[in-house]
């Protein structure tokens, strides 16, 4: 009975909401990629993070605080929707620490030059944003409407991003050849975001007829390619890539190999900052304790007395 | 030391976007405290001037219908069209009703 309302929710497009039957499989599955989505905005505040203090002016250092606590805050949105489920945010702050539950392998690199931080606004933020709008019709309720708040900040962040990189391309050759470089190291890990090709992706079945998914890695790693080579070509950089070129039969880039290998070699920590992150989000986590058990036995004061 | 047991408790936040609408929930948060639990809501929900008014209530306290009472709760009233205007056919001829 139950199950024939959740599959007919589904066909009908509606919404999933938290006290509805949903198969284990489903719960799970939702638990698992909500909470590496919040994971993997809370690590995306450090490789960013790094800059505020070198942002070259106060309007960029004041930009660059407002988008690293939009991603603070949509890891919260995130951790919010996953409780919805069952999870307890605690619970899956320690899985991230203790190497249980993934985030998104992009952070694992490092920023060198502040051109990164414009070039991670354009480029990995844009990528996001590819995957993320189809998002906010995902089938579980909660995640869509987080997703929708969560998309109409990342605008922001996609822009101020390409904003910085168009000033630093009208500077100094110097200054152009930072932004080159930038988008030489970052082009391949944003287009590994969209996840393993479609052949080799063993949830993406399940999902799509789930409706948490809506289109398939590699549709969506396409989408991101024809969008940012009008873009590369208006600020003036080239992408990596000898083999990227129009193909008019399909109407779409066609693009080079993707380094499978070096994606896996992230994804299972070995990326040239996997540790670093993680030791970063550990040390936030016990050298917060205190503050969190503080504030926890004041209020726990403040109801045996009363006022 | 992230031995301690209890977590913050969970609050429930609901958002007045502007004058004349209603609060709507927009999500939750944890917090120590009720005090704390507004400034928190503050921070993440109204980042851009999503709103004017903001209630917390802690997530514990709320008691809602669930998904097996829908045909108790809201059955009945399928089959009392009559409570609705068009139930009512009145000739086209009669102004203002």
């Amino acid at each position: 009975m139950s199950e024939q309302v959740f599959e007919a929710t589904i066909a009908k497009d509606q919404r999933i909401e938290p006290r509805d039957w949903m198969p284990d499989g489903y719960r799970k599955t939702m638990i698992r990629q909500i909470a590496q989505h919040a994971h993997s905005e809370i690590i995306g505040m450090q490789p960013e993070g790094a800059w505020i203090t070198r942002a070259p002016s106060l309007r960029r250092k004041a930009i660059l605080l407002a988008k690293v606590q939009d991603e603070a805050g949509h890891g919260l949105y995130l951790y919010s929707a996953a409780e919805t489920l069952g999870a307890d945010r605690g619970d899956l702050t320690r899985r991230l620490i203790e190497g249980r539950q993934k985030y998104s392998s992009i952070f694992n690199y490092p920023t060198l030059t502040f051109a990164d931080v414009g070039v991670i606004g354009w480029l990995v933020d844009g990528a996001a944003i590819c995957n993320q709008v189809p998002l906010c019709r995902s089938s579980f309720g909660p995640y869509a409407r987080a997703m929708i708040r969560i998309c109409k900040e990342e605008s922001f962040h996609q822009r101020q991003g390409y904003e910085l990189l168009m000033t630093m391309m009208r500077g100094t050759p110097a200054q152009r050849e930072m932004v080159q470089d930038a988008v030489n190291r970052w082009w391949w890990p944003s287009l590994m975001m969209f996840g393993p090709p479609d052949g080799e992706s063993p949830n993406t079945a399940q999902s799509m007829a789930w409706k948490i998914k809506r289109h398939t890695n590699d549709e969506l790693r396409q989408r991101f390619v024809d969008m940012s080579v009008p873009q590369a070509e208006a600020l003036g950089v080239t992408l990596p890539d000898a083999d990227l070129r129009w193909n008019a039969e399909r109407e779409h880039y066609d693009f080079g190999e993707i380094d499978w290998s070096e994606l896996k070699r992230v994804i299972s920590g070995d990326g040239p900052m996997n540790a670093e992150r993680i030791a970063n989000r550990r040390r936030a986590d016990e050298e917060g304790a205190w503050v969190r058990e503080a504030a926890a036995a004041h209020a726990a004061k403040k109801q045996e007395v009363p006022a | 030391m992230s031995e301690i047991k209890h977590e913050w408790p969970l609050y429930e936040v609901f958002v007045r976007a502007k004058r004349g609408l209603n609060h709507v929930h927009v999500g939750s948060l944890r917090a120590a405290d009720p005090e704390m639990a507004l400034h928190h809501a503050r921070d993440l929900y109204t980042r851009r001037n999503e709103g004017v008014s903001i209630w917390v209530v802690q997530s514990d306290d709320i008691v809602a219908s669930g998904p097996d009472d829908k045909d108790a709760f809201f059955g009945p009233s399928g089959d009392k069209a009559y409570r609705h205007p068009t139930y009512y056919a009145i000739p086209d001829s009669v102004p203002h009703i």
